[in-house]
C-alpha cells in the first residue's frame, strides 16, 4: 500500500527539517533489512508472546451482546497486554530495531502515558537510556502514568509550549532528535509523522488485526462485519484494520474524539472537522484555522487529543474503505461506566470512544452479525479523571 | 530570482530575520527600516506558524507573539506591500509548509510575486518534498531556497547542485568548547557546496556577537542572524527597532 518515500494517495511524505533527512533515510534502511529478517522476527516474536503477553485475548462480550439485542460483540483484548495497552507492541519493534541499528537512546512523546511507559518498559528492559515528552496538561491529568515512567527510569519532560498537550509533546520530541540523533532513536507512538513511521508502527501494531483473524475464524469461522477502533493518531486503529483492509465486506470504522461536540471548537474529530493540510512530518488531515494554523483542539481523553491523524487513514477515508465516526466525551464515559457495568472491563477512556459507537450500531444489526471492538488499553489511569467528570473528588 | 544574488553583490552579505507582527507591525516596518538603514542586505521575514518545530525557544516565542497579536497571511501580504514603497533589498519569506499550502500554494506565490517577493525558505521541507511548492516558485519567480545541515553528509551535492537564490546552511555554535570543530565542519560544508553550485552560501547558527559574523564571513559569503535580534524584541518590543538599528550595523562592520 505505500508508494515510494511512503505515500498513501496523497498523504503521508516527509515533511521535515533538512536536519533529519538523514536520520529518517538511516531508519528506513534498517528497517527494510531486518523486517523480513528470520533472527530479527524471532526476537521480536520471543518478546511479544513471553515479555507482553501476546496473543491478546479475543473475548465474547456474551452479557453487552444480549444487553444491545443486535450484533454479537467480541472484544479484541490489548488492554490485557504488559503496560497495559496496545503501544508495547510498536515499542518492543521499534526498540528492537533501534538496539540493533546502535542507538543507545530512546525519546518518545506520549499523550495519554500510554506510549510513554510502553517506551521507559522496553528501554528499562533492553538496557537504553529513556527521555519522555509529555504535554504539561497531560503530566496532570495522568499523574500516575508520569510516575510509572520515572518508576522505570525513565526522564519525564513537561512541555510547556503551545497547548502543552499530545501535539506540543510531539513538536519538543522532534526539536531534541534534530539536535541528537546519533545515538538517539526516536520511538513515535502512532501511524503518523514522516515516513517511514507510519508504515513501521502499522506493521508492529499490524499483529492486532492478523490474530482476531485467526481467533476469529476459529472462533465462528468467519470474518466479522465490522472492526471498530477509537483513532487519534490511529495506531491501534491501524493495527486492528490492516489485515481486513483487502476484505471488503469488513466494515472498517474509527472513532475520532468529537470532545464537547463537533459543532463546537473543543474537539479532536479531525477527519469529521479538519482539511488537508501539512504538519508533523505528513500530508494528511488536520484541525487548523483559515490560514493553516493548527487549531488547539480538545478531547477528555489525552491520547486522542491530537489535532492530525495517520496518512494511512487519511487514504482509506479518501477511498471510502474506511469510515471515521465522532464520539463525544459524554458517550464516551457513558460507554466506560457501561463496559464496566456490563462485563466487568474498565477500559481506558480512549477505547471507550470505540465502546460507545459500538453500542449505537449494534442494536441496528442482525444477530448473526460480528463486531470486533478493539479495547486498545485499560482504564486504571482514568478513573481519577472520570471521577472528576461526574462531580466527584478522589484522591489517589 | 536573481535579485536575491544582489544581496551578495557588496562583500558579505548580513541577513536579518524578524518575524512579522512580533510585538505587531508598525514595530517589524521600523526594525526592517533600522536594519537596513544600517547595513542588512536581505531581510528574512518569518509568517508565524503555531508550531514552528524547526525553531528554539527564542523564535518560536517570536511565533507566539505575534500570533496572539493576531497578525495573519493577508496582513502580511499587505505590509509587505506597502513596505516595498521604499525598501528595496531583496526579501525572502520564512515560514511552514502548511501556511503556504493551506493559503493555497498557487494564490501564495503569485501573491509574492505581486508584492514583491524575492524567494521563500520552508525549514520542514526537504529536498524530497520540494516538488510540493517548486512549480508555482517557478511560475512566479520566487526563488525556493535550500538549506543545509551539518548532518546532510552524502546529500550536500545533490541539494547544491538545484539550489537556488542562496544556500542556506543552518547549524548551531553550541557550546563554546565545540566551537572550532562546528567552525571547521561549517568551513568543509560550504567547500562542497562551491564545488555543484555557483551561489551564494549564507550561514545561520545562532550567531550572536560582531566577532562570530566576522567568523562566518571569512567561511561563507553572507551570515544569517535571527535569534539574537528576536531577542532584542522579545526584550525592547515596541522599542526595539533602535537597538536593532545599533546592532546590525555593529555586526555588519565585523564583517
Amino acid at each position: 500500500m505505500t508508494n515510494p518515500r511512503g505515500r498513501f494517495g496523497i498523504h503521508g511524505g516527509q515533511y521535515i527539517p533538512e536536519t533529519l533527512m538523514n536520520a529518517v533515510i538511516e531508519l528506513e534502511k534498517a528497517y527494510d533489512h531486518y523486517k523480513d529478517e528470520p533472527t530479527f522476527n524471532q526476537e521480536l516474536t520471543e518478546l511479544l508472546n513471553e515479555y507482553a503477553g501476546r496473543p491478546s485475548r479475543l473475548y465474547f462480550a456474551d452479557k453487552m451482546s444480549r444487553d444491545l439485542c443486535g450484533a454479537k460483540i467480541y472484544l479484541k483484548r490489548e488492554d490485557l497486554n504488559h503496560t497495559g495497552s496496545h503501544k508495547i507492541n510498536n515499542v518492543l519493534g521499534q526498540a528492537l530495531l533501534a538496539k540493533k541499528m546502535g542507538k543507545t537512546r530512546l525519546i518518545a512523546e506520549t499523550g495519554a502515558g500510554q506510549h510513554g511507559v510502553a517506551t521507559a518498559t522496553a528501554a528499562a528492559l533492553l538496557d537504553m537510556k529513556c527521555v519522555v515528552f509529555m504535554g504539561e496538561e497531560d503530566t496532570i491529568r495522568q499523574a500516575l502514568n508520569v510516575y510509572r515512567m520515572k518508576l522505570l527510569g525513565a526522564d519525564v519532560v513537561s512541555v510547556k509550549s503551545g497547548t502543552a498537550t499530545l501535539k506540543d509533546a510531539v513538536s519538543e520530541a522532534m526539536r531534541e532528535w534534530t539536535s541528537r540523533i546519533a545515538d538517539t532513536h526516536y520511538c513515535l507512538g502512532s501511524v503518523m509523522g514522516p515516513h517511514p513511521f507510519p508504515t513501521i508502527v502499522r506493521d508492529f501494531q499490524a499483529v492486532i488485526s492478523k490474530e482476531t483473524k485467526a481467533q476469529l475464524l476459529a472462533k465462528e469461522g468467519r470474518l466479522p462485519d465490522a472492526v471498530i477502533a477509537c483513532v487519534g493518531g490511529g495506531s491501534n486503529a491501524m493495527g486492528s484494520f490492516y489485515h481486513f483492509i483487502d476484505h471488503k465486506e469488513v466494515m472498517l470504522i474509527g472513532c475520532e474524539a468529537a470532545g464537547r461536540g463537533i459543532d463546537t471548537f473543543e474537539t479532536a474529530a479531525t477527519v469529521n472537522t479538519g482539511r488537508v493540510g501539512i504538519f508533523h512530518g505528513m500530508k494528511s488531515y488536520f484541525c487548523q484555522d483559515a490560514y493553516g494554523q493548527i487549531a488547539p483542539v480538545y478531547s477528555i481523553s489525552a491520547g486522542l487529543d491530537y489535532p492530525g491523524i495517520g496518512p494511512e487513514h487519511a487514504y482509506l477515508h479518501d477511498i471510502g474503505r474506511a469510515q471515521y465516526v465522532p464520539v463525544t466525551d459524554d458517550e464516551a464515559v457513558d460507554a466506560f461506566e457501561y463496559l464496566a457495568k456490563t462485563e466487568g472491563i474498565i477500559c481506558a477512556i480512549e477505547s471507550a470512544h470505540a465502546v460507545a459507537h459500538a453500542m449505537k450500531i449494534a442494536p441496528t444489526m442482525r444477530k448473526e452479525q460480528i463486531i470486533v471492538i478493539t479495547i486498545s488499553g485499560r482504564g486504571d489511569k482514568d478513573c481519577a479523571a472520570i471521577a472528576r467528570y461526574r462531580g466527584e473528588d478522589i484522591h489517589e | 530570482m536573481n535579485k536575491i544574488k544582489e544581496a551578495f553583490r557588496n562583500g558579505k552579505a548580513f541577513i536579518a530575520f524578524i518575524t512579522c507582527g512580533d510585538p505587531d507591525l508598525d514595530t517589524t516596518a521600523a526594525a526592517i527600516h533600522a536594519a537596513v538603514e544600517n547595513g542588512a542586505d536581505l531581510i528574512e521575514l518569518g509568517i508565524p506558524f503555531s508550531d514552528p518545530t524547526a525553531e528554539g525557544p527564542v523564535i518560536h516565542g517570536a511565533n507566539v507573539r505575534a500570533l496572539n497579536g493576531g497578525v495573519t497571511t493577508d496582513q502580511i501580504f499587505t505590509f509587505v506591500k506597502n513596505l516595498r514603497h521604499d525598501i528595496s533589498i531583496p526579501l525572502v519569506f520564512t515560514t511552514y509548509a502548511n501556511v503556504v499550502f493551506s493559503y493555497g500554494t498557487e494564490r501564495f506565490l503569485a501573491t509574492c510575486q505581486e508584492i514583491g517577493i524575492d524567494g521563500l525558505i520552508l525549514p520542514d521541507l526537504p529536498f524530497e518534498e520540494k516538488e510540493e511548492f517548486l512549480p508555482s516558485c517557478h511560475k512566479y519567480g520566487i526563488g525556493f531556497i535550500s538549506l543545509i545541515a551539518p548532518t546532510s553528509q552524502n546529500r550536500i551535492a545533490m541539494i547544491a547542485k538545484e539550489a537556488e537564490g542562496f544556500l542556506y546552511i543552518a547549524s548551531s555554535l553550541g557550546t563554546t568548547d565545540a566551537k572550532s570543530e562546528i567552525k571547521a565542519s561549517l568551513s568543509s560544508i560550504v567547500q562542497i557546496a562551491r564545488q555543484y553550485a555557483d551561489i551564494p552560501c549564507a550561514i545561520g547558527c545562532d550567531i550572536a556577537t560582531p566577532e562570530q559574523a566576522k567568523d562566518m564571513a571569512a567561511i561563507a559569503d553572507g551570515a544569517i542572524v535571527g535569534s539574537a535580534i528576536v531577542s532584542l524584541l522579545e526584550k525592547y518590543g515596541k522599542d526595539a527597532p533602535a537597538y536593532i538599528g545599533d546592532y546590525v550595523k555593529a555586526m555588519k562592520e565585523a564583517m
